[in-house]
């Protein structure tokens, strides 16, 4: 039953499924309906559902969300798209002052059945204003839930099951994984949505990442072994919460981690997982964690400059070999 | 106006839509990279409206600012340098084409999250009205953007305080793939302004000289301290949104009609790569240059071979922009840390 599609192709068929099976199913965002989504996730869905079902929007983030939010709170189910999570700075308040709070602030009444799905990350050339990650910025959100999918296969499973579920959920795409392709098996059981993956078994040291930064660790990995250093990959697959079992488990097996994010280091998504699982595995840990993050600076412009900002694979490879064999080059 | 003057504005339009053009050939290359949204089509309001400003006045713009850079004077070489990335580029290759600024000549930035440009207008109009001086400030922005709060934010206290800000609405007809009454309840976006008691209205945005007019007697009211004003301008972009869209969401008879208006814009396939070619710009008919050119030709404005040789001094300036970009060297990564910590100064953190 497996078959190989682009990442759009599984987020496009989790809605199509979903909007099959749930008439409280709808999709709002911009150039979502007769456009077919700027990366072609609703495609198809405008002609096979209508637009009470599959709505274009104007450009309006901040009362678009919050419509999401009403709409949940009187029985829906909506999906709403964010162009790019650049643009969901506008819809902070609807995300963060009403669809995380409305359940705690009513003493439980509400379930808050939305998803805002939008793609992150550094791209080709997008510059400042368009090359944000900010994962960060949901995390410390209480009330919110965060999906990070890095394949075709978590990408159906996690948008499901977000649509599926009561509590309000964040999925973040990549805008470089929309056209990588994997393969997907509709017919398969999905684990929990925040459950993390070990994509890689290895003893030597824990790799944790997410997303893009997934893909690249895995190659990094792949020429690590050749040299003979064995590295295990995790895949968080959910930044909020996060597997904590599954990161400790490994770090006590290979004494070592290093986390490789995309964004900033500062204040970051690695920041937590270093300093939770510098609690938990102290006395597990033979060198200190260490993180591998992008520059302290916005993406700028310029190709080159843009490549040296974030980490590549044979950052990677030379990171995990400075900590394995103190500072030696690859 | 003045014969230097309407020559000048020709120059500017031509200008735009051979350096467009020549942009569009350079990103298929690979010289130019990310998003990339193009003028031709709307050459008219650029051009009219930063025509009838004065160099004190302020611009602020969005992504689709090439023009309304250049015709302010930024040079073509600098434009083009940074749509290449290059540290010869207005922005030092950190901005690229949604990004240009020119503090020196009140370029206030091409912004790139739609509806940013009406707060930073009030902002440098509240500047201006604090301090009594006589400039205003021209604030650019398409149809779509009329929808984003800021929009009617802006408006309200641009109103209520007075501020000397000219709001102009590029109004193409298009949010990328989303036409314009499935977008707006209200499609004439110059009518939007009285819920907020500004003057408005609108003209049409081929007609180069109508835009320059309107945009006179506009700002001649702002500099009488009234307030606020709106102009909306109907256009047409003959391209997709950016280089990263077919336009296929536009039915083909749209196009078609549009560019009887515009011949110049039959040669301009919608998918790449297409560039009018110099024999098709020549039987151009009646889009907002050709107008342009008759008009000027029956008033007798354009004697002997004028249009040709501003049309070879444009090619020109354009061949040298592309050699100006391409000679420029590439921003270190220095650049990039001196761009970020401009405002330090001297002090030094730990
Ligand atoms: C806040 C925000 N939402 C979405 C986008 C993506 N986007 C870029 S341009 C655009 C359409 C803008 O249309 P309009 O204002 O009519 O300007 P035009 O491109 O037609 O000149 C959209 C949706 C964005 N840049 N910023
Ligand atoms: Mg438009």
């Amino acid at each position: 039953m497996t078959e190989e599609v682009f990442y759009w192709q599984a987020l496009n068929r989790a809605l199509d499924a979903e909007l099959a099976a749930d008439d409280a199913v709808f999709v709002l965002g911009e150039d979502v309906g007769l456009y077919g989504g700027s990366y072609r996730v609703t495609e198809g869905l405008y002609a096979k559902y209508g637009e009470w079902r599959v709505r274009d929007t104007p450009i309006s983030e901040g009362s678009f969300t919050g419509l999401g939010v009403g709409a949940a709170l009187a029985g829906m189910r909506p999906v709403v798209e964010i162009m790019t999570i650049n643009f969901s700075l506008l819809a902070l308040d609807a995300i963060v002052n009403m669809a995380a709070k409305v359940p705690f602030m009513s003493g439980g009444q509400f379930p808050m059945p939305l998803v805002v799905r939008m793609p992150g990350g550094v791209a080709k050339q997008l510059a400042a204003q368009h090359s944000q990650r900010l994962e960060q910025m949901y995390m410390n959100v209480p009330g919110l839930r965060l999906a990070v999918p890095s394949t075709p296969q978590d990408a159906w499973w996690q948008l499901r099951q977000a649509i599926r579920s009561d509590e309000p959920i964040v999925l973040l795409e990549h805008e470089l994984l929309y056209f990588s392709k994997g393969p997907l098996d509709v017919t398969a059981g999905a684990p929990p949505m925040h459950r993390a993956a070990v994509r890689r078994k290895g003893a030597d040291l824990t790799l944790v990442a997410w997303s893009r930064m997934v893909d690249l660790s895995l190659r990094a990995a792949g020429r690590l072994a050749e040299q003979g250093i064995e590295v295990e990959v995790i895949d968080l697959r959910s930044l909020r919460p996060i597997d904590w079992d599954t990161c400790a488990e490994s770090v006590q097996r290979t004494h070592n981690l290093l986390v490789v994010e995309e964004d900033s280091g500062f204040a970051g998504a690695g920041a937590e997982v270093v300093a939770t699982l510098g609690e938990r595995c102290f006395f597990d840990l033979d060198a200190p964690p260490r993180r591998l993050a992008a520059e302290e600076l916005p993406i700028p412009y310029n190709r080159n400059l843009e490549a040296a900002c974030i980490p590549t694979v044979s950052g990677i490879v030379q990171t995990v070999k400075e900590m394995l064999e103190g500072g030696e080059n690859p | 106006m003045d014969q230097e003057t309407r020559l000048q504005m020709l120059h500017d339009m031509l200008l735009a839509r051979a350096f467009e053009e020549r942009a569009a050939e350079e990103y298929t290359k690979g010289n130019i990279g990310g998003f990339l949204h193009l003028y031709p089509g709307e050459e008219a309001v650029a051009v009219g409206v930063l025509h009838a400003a004065e160099p004190s006045d302020y611009v602020v713009s969005t992504y689709r600012e090439h023009v309304h850079a250049m015709v302010r004077g930024m040079p073509p070489g600098v434009v083009m340098a940074e749509l290449f990335g290059k540290r010869d580029g207005c922005s030092r290759g950190m901005g690229g084409s949604m990004h240009l600024f020119d503090r020196e000549r009140r370029f206030m930035g091409g912004y790139a999250i739609v509806g940013e440009t009406y707060p930073v207008a009030i902002g440098i109009g509240y500047a201006i009205a604090m301090r009594k001086l006589p400039e205003a400030v021209i604030c650019f922005f398409g149809d779509g953007a009329v929808n984003q709060g800021t929009f009617h934010e802006s408006l309200n206290m641009a109103a209520l305080w007075k501020l000397p800000v000219l709001f102009v609405c590029e109004n193409n007809h298009y949010q990328i793939g989303t036409e314009i009454h499935r977008h707006s309840a209200v499609t004439e976006v110059y009518r939007r302004a009285c819920a907020h008691r500004i003057p408005a209205r609108k003209a049409d945005g081929m007609d180069v000289f109508e835009v320059h007019q309107a945009t006179r007697m506009a700002l001649d009211q702002i500099r009488q301290d009234t307030g606020p004003y709106l102009l909306e301008f109907e256009t047409y972009r003959f391209r997709g949104h950016s280089m990263a869209d077919p336009g296929t969401y536009r039915p083909k008879v749209e196009v078609q009609a549009k560019e009887k208006e515009d011949p110049v814009a039959v040669a301009i396939a919608e998918t790449l790569p297409g560039y009018p070619t110099a024999e098709q710009i020549a039987a151009a008919g009646t889009d907002s240059i050709t107008r342009m050119t008759d008009t000027m030709n029956a008033g007798g404005h354009l004697p002997g071979d004028t249009l040709q040789r501003i049309e070879a001094q444009v090619a020109q300036e354009v061949e040298e922009a592309v050699a100006f970009a391409q000679a420029s060297p590439e921003p270190t990564m220095e650049d990039a840390r001196a761009a970020l910590d401009c405002n330090r100064g001297m002090e030094v953190l730990i």
